[in-house]
Order: structure tokens, then C-alpha cells, then sequence
């Protein structure tokens, strides 16, 4: 076992589990988004960032940073909350949140975040792409007016249930999640209708065809329970 | 050039009055201007039709219900279902309870300043909280009056503002039995506070001649939805159009095919469009909405406090039309109170507990249109969508549209009577104010406008020069 120290605590990790993890079965909390338990890390949001004192305070993120022996982890001081709620900003200027109208106000990933983290206004210009919403697919529809491009769904789609529908498409903020190599959700070839990725997504950008306004609600930790008891070989 | 500052107050929203004066120094026109623009029905474009509900009720925070709702019933002509018993049960209830408490703000907070401390009183304090010092028992009965209505709302709804609980093909939920016991607790006491507040207002009947025979008094066509055998409705129905004798002109029109009898005029120097009667032409064709015309188009109320006092508003004009807009005010008050009857009748119905409340299905009409009594007047919405329920077009007709050409001949006629001199007086203002007030209108709706709306007055000469001006 490894024994490192999170916000002066003595924590034990097994090899291999990751600063998130070794915190999380102590109790202790960090702001995630684009990290879902089922699915690979991919460190992209910045929301779960640290500081490893012994490692002159260099940032790094939680869930997809080893834990290491002897390692000195601070999660919450002043500096990591001005960042994150930064990072908060950035997201919520980057898009369309309107959250009033939206599928998922009051079940919401993002919401929540910014609740939690203090964020009273956004700093940054808004951005407000005009980006159509795609509501093609007989089940389920897409808005990326509402995308944190966390990446939850491509890996759902691809990790979990292995169709690979859902890929990004160009570069920065101009990135979009598609199906497929663009084109409308509803002709794709490769879309089993599943919907793991609407569970996985953390915010309003996928839903369920039909819902009105704050009745989208998800479980988001289908995609653990799936992978847990599906057979290793 | 002499300039005055007035602003138009205690309305929910913001305009311009301008009034200009021919060379005998009487006034020769006067204008009422919208000049908020907002583009609300180029929004919605590209949104689901789950949504809309949601997205129109944000037009206004004191008629989100009544967006709401019409929004709602939009959705289901497209979804092409008929909405279960007890959804359409729930949407009528929540819709009295918004009579209840719009109307009571209406009255009681914003009018009954004017109408109770008199139109030169104080302007510093002539509102709501003058009002709580010289009549404190009005006051409080106003403010719990208001709370009844938005108790409902929130019963069913869950919150008092912005509840998003209809959706197209019905409601989100049913009542509780919990919470319809808390309703029927209150009811007696506001069924006593609707018919003090038509006591006071019959006892001052002779104190408010001048104003009466002043805001607003003209004949017109009056519009509104009635049930099929005639009775005052307030959510479904056909439309009537009666006229100032109260002889029925049409009846029975599908509220979907408004635009067979009604037709939109712009005007430049308004935000604010003018619908009018088709058939009658330009401006002849003005007529009117809301409580006034709801009154003067139905056949009878239906309940029994409420049709005692329908009686004794026909007799203010001999069983014709009442044509004094200033009337709207007890127009408001009889309905709160058949609204408060309706909801007793609808708190002993099993139906509200029934969870079959929503109808589901998919697109099956590409266009539809939700027609409803807001308490300003009759609301529609018409939605165009594509074949995956995103919205390609919107046009919404609120009931301060279909009241535009009324208010402004109203604001002529103030100004003609209570205008002497060149100056725009605080009386004048104040009438000014109170006409357009009567028809409780929401500028904010009537163009899907946001922020902060003062009301101002310009007075012009007869070669268009500004004489004085006015702002509060």
C-alpha cells in the first residue's frame, strides 16, 4: 500500500489508484466533471485540480494523477478555489447555458458545481455561439448550445458500449461533439439507441426526446454498475 | 421650449405618451408608444417544442403562468392529442388561481392607490404602501387576496414563479390532497375579501363619475373566448366578438383561424403592433380584450356570487355593452370572484389526484396554435415546427396587443377632458397613467420586452414642436 497525505490526513492507496480515488474512499471531496467512475480518466476539465506541496506546489489532476508515496496533496486552498471557479467561468461563457429553460436545471452537474463553488458571476464576455441542436434521433436529442465537451459520452460510447458514435470534430472552443463523422444523429449508422451517453453527460446537451424544461434527470452511475458487472477476461 | 418630466408608474412595463395639440390648442392627437423591443418569437427558433412552456413563460414574471399554459396548449395541437380529464382539470385550476392573484395586484396594489387616495394625492405616497398607512386593513386583504392566488399556483406548480409544470400534452403532476386541504382552508377568506373589495368599489360608483365617463368611455367591438353555451370562460371556448349594443357580431370562431378575422398593423412610432377586426378595417376595427370584454361577451357567469354581480354591472349600461374602460376594475374584481367560486367547485373534484395526467406522443402536426384567456385578455400562441419538434416560427398575440388601439384612444380622450393650458399637470399624468393602468396592460409582454420601463409624456404644438415633458 502507498501512504500519502491529503489535507494533512494520513491516506492509504492501493498501486495504482489515483489522488481522486485514494481521496475519495477517505471521504474526502474534489470537484469532478469530466471525470465518471466506470469510464478512463481524461484530466481535461481542470475542475479536480491539487497542489502536491512536496512537488513545489505543481498542479496537477486528481483523477488521473497515481498517487505516489509520500506524496503531500492540498485540495482546497485559495488558489485551487479562484481556479476552479475560473475554469467555471470559462465553461459557462463558452456556450449557451440558459439554465432556466433548460432539460436539466435542478439535476444538473454544472449547476451544482457552480453552487458549490461560489460562482455569483461570470467575469469572462459570453461567447454565445449560434450552434443548432439536433433533435433527429428518435429517442434522444442533442444541444450542443449546452456541451462542456468533458467527453463523458465518447468514452461511454466508446468504452462501454462499444459503438463509437460519438467523436469530436474540430479544434478549442470550436470543438463539437458528433455522431458518427458529422451529420445528423438520427441517420447514423453506428448508434445502438442505448443511451449510456445521455446518462453519462453531466449536463443538458444530451436528453431524452420529450422532457420539458428541469425534468431531465440522470444516472450517471449506470456506467459504473455496467462495467462492475460485466465479466473481466 | 418648456420641458416637464413625467413617468408612467405602477404598470408592468414601460411607454411613451405623446400628445400633440392642434392650432386651437386643443388636443388634436395623442399617441401611446411602445418602445422596448425584445424579439422573444425570433428566440425561439431552433428550440424544442418541450421547451416553449418554459421559454414563454419567462416573457413576464407576473403572467408566466398564463404563457405557461397557452404554450402548453400550442404543444398539444402539435403533439395532435386531446389532454386527460384531470390535466386539463389541473391547467384550469392553476389558471384561477392566476386570475386571483394578477388581478389582485393588479387592483389592490397598483390601482386602488388612485382610486381610494384620490388621483391628486400625494404622488410620493400614492402606492401599496400609502395605501398599508391610511387603510391598512385593505392593504393586507389586497396583499392576502394576491397570496390565495399564488398558494394555487404554487400547490400545483410547486413554485409561485416560473413553475415549469405544463407541458405540452398535459400537466407534470397531480394536486395533493394535502395541499387542496390547505386551499379550501383559505378560501372563505378570500371569497370575503373579493366581495368587500366589489362593495367598495360599487359604494364609490358616483365619486368616480368624471374619470368613468372619461377613461376610456367609447363604443367598440369587445373579444373574448366564451364556452360553447355562452358561459364566461377562461381557458378554452371559441371566440366571440359582440359589439357596443352587445349584439353578437361573430361567435363561434376557432381560435386557431385568428388570422381569418384578426390582421396585425405596424405602425412606426410603436414597438407595440395594433390588431384589429378584419372585417371592419383599419382603425375601425379596434376592439377590446380582457375582463371588460369577457364580461360584455359572455351570456352569464355560471356561478352564483359571480352572476349577482354580473347583474349589477349590466345594469350600469342598461344590459348593452359597458364601454368605460375605467369599468375594467370591476370587471376584475367579479372575476376574481368567479374565479375563487370555480376553484371551490374544482377543490371537491377526485379527478385532481389522478396520476393520468400527461399524454404522450411524438410529432404529428407541423403547426399548431394555443389560444387561452390571460387575465389581460386573450393570449395565443402559434408555433410552426419542423418534423423533429424544433421550432421554425413563432408569433405570439398578447391581450396588450389586442388592447393597443383601445389604450390609445383612451390616452385622447383623458387628454382632451383633464388638458387645460400647455403643462402637463400631476393630475394629468396621474390620469394619463390610471387610463392606461385600468387595462392592466404588461408592456413587458406586449413586446417581450426586459428591464427597467418608466412611462413618460411629451406634449406637442400643433407644428410638432415640443411643448413640455414629463417623466416620474
Amino acid at each position: 500500500m502507498i501512504t500519502l497525505e491529503i489535507d494533512g490526513r494520513t491516506v492509504q492507496a492501493r498501486p495504482g489508484q489515483t489522488i481522486l480515488e485514494a481521496a475519495r474512499a477517505a471521504g474526502i471531496r474534489i470537484p469532478t466533471l469530466c471525470y465518471l467512475e466506470g469510464l478512463s480518466p481524461r484530466g481535461s476539465c481542470r475542475l479536480c485540480l491539487v497542489e502536491v506541496a512536496n512537488w513545489n506546489g505543481k498542479l496537477v489532476p486528481a483523477c488521473a494523477t497515481p498517487a505516489e508515496e509520500g506524496m503531500r496533496v492540498v485540495t482546497g486552498s485559495q488558489r485551487l478555489k479562484e481556479l476552479r471557479r475560473m475554469v467555471l467561468e470559462l465553461l459557462f461563457a463558452e456556450r449557451n447555458h440558459i439554465c432556466s429553460i433548460c432539460v436539466s436545471n435542478g439535476h444538473c452537474e454544472l449547476q451544482d458545481l457552480a453552487c458549490e463553488l461560489g460562482m455569483d458571476a461570470v467575469r469572462f464576455p459570453y461567447r454565445f455561439p449560434g450552434l443548432s441542436l439536433d433533435a433527429s434521433h428518435e429517442k434522444f436529442v442533442y444541444d450542443p448550445n449546452r456541451c462542456v465537451l468533458c467527453g463523458r459520452c465518447v468514452r461511454a460510447c466508446s468504452e462501454v458500449e462499444g459503438a463509437m458514435t460519438w467523436g469530436f470534430a474540430g479544434r478549442g472552443v470550436n470543438t463539437l461533439v458528433e455522431p458518427d463523422l458529422g451529420g445528423p444523429w438520427g441517420e447514423s449508422e453506428t448508434c445502438t439507441g442505448c443511451g449510456k451517453c445521455v446518462q453519462a453527460c453531466p449536463v443538458g446537451a444530451l436528453a431524452e426526446r420529450g422532457v420539458a424544461t428541469a425534468e431531465q434527470e440522470k444516472r450517471p452511475q449506470v456506467l459504473a454498475e455496467v462495467t462492475e458487472r460485466r465479466p473481466r477476461v | 421650449m418648456k420641458r416637464i418630466k413625467i413617468p408612467v408608474t405602477r404598470i408592468e412595463g414601460h411607454g411613451l405618451i405623446t400628445l400633440r395639440l392642434g392650432e386651437d390648442g386643443r388636443v388634436k392627437e395623442a399617441k401611446f408608444h411602445v418602445t422596448e423591443a425584445r424579439g422573444f418569437e425570433r428566440f425561439c427558433r431552433g428550440r424544442t417544442l418541450w421547451e416553449m412552456p418554459a421559454l414563454t413563460a419567462r416573457i413576464c414574471g407576473i403572467c408566466p403562468v398564463s404563457h405557461l399554459l397557452c404554450s402548453a396548449k400550442a404543444g398539444d395541437a402539435i403533439l395532435a392529442v386531446r389532454v386527460p380529464r384531470a390535466a386539463d382539470k389541473l391547467r384550469r385550476l392553476m389558471n384561477l388561481g392566476q386570475f386571483v392573484q394578477s388581478h389582485a395586484l393588479s387592483f389592490f396594489h397598483l390601482s386602488s392607490p388612485d382610486l381610494l387616495l384620490g388621483w391628486d394625492y400625494d404622488p410620493a405616497r400614492r402606492n401599496v404602501l400609502g395605501l398599508a398607512e391610511e387603510k391598512p386593513e385593505l392593504a393586507l386583504d389586497g396583499i392576502r387576496l394576491r397570496a390565495y392566488g399564488q398558494r394555487v399556483i404554487e400547490a400545483l406548480g410547486g413554485r409561485r414563479i416560473h413553475p415549469a409544470w405544463a407541458v405540452p400534452g398535459g400537466v407534470r403532476a397531480p394536486l395533493s390532497e394535502e395541499a387542496r386541504d390547505a386551499l379550501a382552508a383559505g378560501l372563505p377568506e378570500a371569497l370575503r375579501i373579493a366581495q368587500d373589495a366589489i362593495s367598495l368599489y360599487e359604494s364609490h360608483l358616483d365619486a368616480w363619475q368624471e374619470e368613468i365617463a372619461t377613461f376610456g368611455d367609447f363604443p367598440s367591438l369587445f373579444m373574448a373566448l366564451v364556452a360553447p353555451d355562452g358561459t364566461w370562460e377562461h381557458y378554452s371556448g371559441r371566440i366571440r366578438f359582440v359589439d357596443a349594443e352587445r349584439n353578437v357580431v361573430a361567435d363561434g370562431l376557432d381560435p386557431a383561424r385568428y388570422g381569418e378575422y384578426i390582421a396585425e398593423k405596424t405602425e412606426g412610432w410603436s414597438y407595440l403592433k395594433f390588431p384589429y377586426y378584419k372585417e371592419a378595417g383599419y382603425p375601425e376595427g379596434l376592439y377590446r380584450v380582457g375582463p371588460l370584454a369577457r364580461l360584455n361577451c359572455c351570456d352569464r357567469m355560471g356561478t352564483p356570487l359571480a352572476d349577482e354581480a354580473l347583474a349589477r354591472f349590466r345594469a350600469l349600461a342598461e344590459g348593452k355593452a359597458v364601454t368605460s374602460s375605467f369599468h375594467y376594475h370591476y370587471a376584475r374584481l367579479i372575476e376574481i370572484l368567479a374565479a375563487l367560486e370555480r376553484i371551490e367547485r374544482h377543490l371537491d373534484d377526485p379527478d385532481l389526484f389522478s396520476p393520468r395526467v400527461r399524454a404522450e406522443a411524438g410529432i404529428n402536426e407541423l403547426e399548431g396554435v394555443g389560444a387561452h384567456e390571460a387575465p389581460r385578455g386573450t393570449l395565443l400562441h402559434h408555433y410552426r415546427v419542423d418534423e423533429d419538434g424544433v421550432i421554425r416560427w413563432a408569433n405570439l398575440i398578447v391581450s396588450t396587443g389586442h388592447n393597443n388601439l383601445a389604450m390609445n384612444r383612451t390616452v385622447a380622450q383623458i387628454a382632451q377632458h383633464f388638458l387645460t393650458g400647455r403643462e402637463i399637470t400631476e393630475g394629468l399624468l396621474n390620469r394619463l397613467e390610471g387610463g392606461i393602468r385600468a387595462y392592466d396592460p404588461c408592456l413587458s409582454c406586449s413586446v417581450h420586452a426586459v428591464g427597467r420601463l418608466p412611462l413618460r409624456v411629451e406634449l406637442y404644438g400643433p407644428r410638432g414642436e415640443l411643448i413640455s415633458w414629463r417623466e416620474r
